[in-house]
């Protein structure tokens, strides 16, 4: 399936897998940076209608 | 703006001022590199021009706080931004008494502290010039970043983050000028492109920290 | 087009109602470019016959390396926004915007080393481009510690702004010099591989399509941080309000 890479396997192995890693790290800390907020916000409004 | 001057001068050599701290870490980091990297005096005689520079600049970073803290503490700062004086000319001012009571000692001492790292012969004489140019553009840009972090506690490393990048340039280029001319080499091009940048950063660099300083002040 | 039209979006509440429409759209966008060129240059290019199987670590350096760069000038022009026209949805966007410059510019970093190190046999060389690379982390570092560090949002952003524009011309003088510096050594040894001229067909389009890839994926997570800033900015004022009614 992996097409031969010879003697260069560890550099580009490493470089798409450090590369993925890190996207797929900064869309999982965004996605749930947004929902944790958009949560708190949610609780925030609400708390003050029931208030206000 | 003269008394300006000699006010935060006679501060800064006053006790408690910390005047000769700056002095003695410079001094401290230089004793301490042989213990780093060997005593063999080849190696030291090739990596004293960088060292120095580095120490002077490290020494320069380690004081930036310092320009606005006390004013900022007790108030004066505000009296300051209030007074007939233009923010950039108070800053200017901030800029020019931090070169003279600290970094010009630094200047002074890099000389004397090149004996003890075998700096070559012809080295001295580029040392001395390159951070006699170099220096002001540290203390400007420093008095920038010292204004984006006035009034934050514990704001010194924040500061050490913020104005170390910006102190690249310069230190490229004083530490180029200082190494081709212990080696002997052509320094011209260095020499032009650090007094150039320092030229830009003491016209140009006054204008973001008077405007940085008018924000915190708000 | 009238781009009046263009500052409505400004308003928070309409960026907010407009991005719900059109962010799902990109971000399926982003991750189809970004697996369509990625597979394409991994398994469908032969090597190169000079730098064997590495070549196909440009699909990842090149379009990286690409968005730290613009990353910078999009905060550049959002922080001049908010200067001019005190746009909070402007001056949020650069603070959404330079996580995601940062972690291109890691990307970029680590690609160009492991991509240097058959070529160089150490793991870090000081490459003049790599060496810019670094120095323009440093500037994404201080940036982000300084919002982090302000608590009044209006002093923060205009300070960071403020920063901004000076970290450009430094950053800017910072590639000169560090040029300058690094002009003796290592003359051949930069990627070249990322100019038109230098890259053979079979590689230039895959490559095309992993830059759209990664240009849609940094525009899909500004929109989506740059709308969580905002909700954060409304639940702080709220928060206030709170503590100063009760």
């Amino acid at each position: 399936m992996i097409p031969d890479l010879g003697k260069y396997a560890v550099p580009v192995l490493a470089s798409y897998g450090v590369s993925l890693l890190l996207i797929a790290g900064l869309v999982w800390a965004s996605l749930r940076r947004s929902a944790r907020i958009k949560r708190a916000l949610e609780e925030t409004e609400s708390r003050r209608k029931s208030n206000g | 703006m003269i008394a300006l001057l000699t006010r935060d001068m006679r501060l800064a050599v006053r006790a408690g001022g910390g005047f000769g701290l700056g002095l003695a870490f410079f001094l401290i980091v230089v004793v301490l590199v042989p213990f780093g990297v060997g005593p063999q005096g080849a190696l030291l005689s090739k990596i004293a021009p960088g060292i120095l520079w580095l120490g002077a600049l490290l020494a320069c970073l380690l004081s930036l706080d310092r320009i606005f803290a006390l004013d900022w503490e007790d108030g004066s700062l505000d009296l300051l931004a209030t007074a007939p004086l233009p923010m950039e000319g108070i800053v200017s001012v901030k800029a020019l008494a931090h070169w003279l009571t600290t970094s010009l000692p630094l200047v002074l001492a890099a000389p004397v502290l090149g004996v003890l790292l075998n700096l070559p012969a012809p080295g001295f004489g580029w040392l001395l010039v390159s951070l006699a140019l170099g220096t002001p553009a540290l203390s400007v840009i420093g008095t920038f970043g010292a204004a984006l972090t006035v009034g934050l506690k514990r704001g010194g490393l924040l500061l050490s983050l913020l104005v170390l990048p910006l102190y690249v340039p310069t230190l490229i280029f004083g530490a180029e000028v200082a190494r081709r001319g212990a080696e002997g080499y052509d320094v011209t091009t260095p020499l032009a492109l650090l007094a150039g940048i320092t030229c830009g950063t003491i016209a140009l660099l006054p204008f973001a920290s008077a405007a940085v300083l008018k924000i915190n002040l708000r | 087009m009238n781009l009046n039209a263009l500052w409505e979006y400004a308003n928070p509440k309409k960026f907010i109602a407009t991005t719900d429409r059109v962010l799902p759209f990109v971000a399926w966008m982003a991750a189809l470019l970004l697996v369509t060129g990625l597979v394409w240059g991994f398994f469908f290019t032969p090597d190169d016959y000079k730098q064997g199987a590495t070549v196909k670590i440009i699909y990842l350096h090149v379009p990286a390396a690409l968005m730290a760069i613009n990353a910078w000038l999009m905060m550049l022009v959002t922080s001049l926004v908010w200067i001019v026209r005190r746009h909070h949805v402007s001056a949020l966007a650069a603070r959404a915007a330079a996580p995601v410059g940062m972690v291109m510019t890691l990307i970029a970093l680590a690609t160009g080393a492991l991509w240097g190190q058959p070529m160089w046999g150490t793991w870090w060389a000081w490459d003049p481009r790599l060496t810019s690379f670094l120095v323009l982390f440093l500037f994404y570092l201080g940036y982000i510690a300084l919002w982090e560090a302000i608590e009044n949002d209006d002093t923060a952003a205009d300070l960071t702004s403020i920063l901004c524009l000076v970290g450009s011309v430094f950053a800017l003088l910072s590639r000169y010099a560090v040029n300058f510096w690094n002009q003796g050594l290592h003359q051949g040894a930069s990627l070249s591989l990322d100019k038109k001229e230098n890259v053979a067909d079979v590689f230039w389009y895959p490559l095309v399509v992993t830059i759209a890839g990664f240009v849609l994926l940094f525009v899909a997570l500004v929109l989506m941080r740059t709308r969580t800033e905002i909700r954060a900015r409304r639940m702080r004022a709220l928060l206030a309000r709170e503590r100063m009614q009760a």
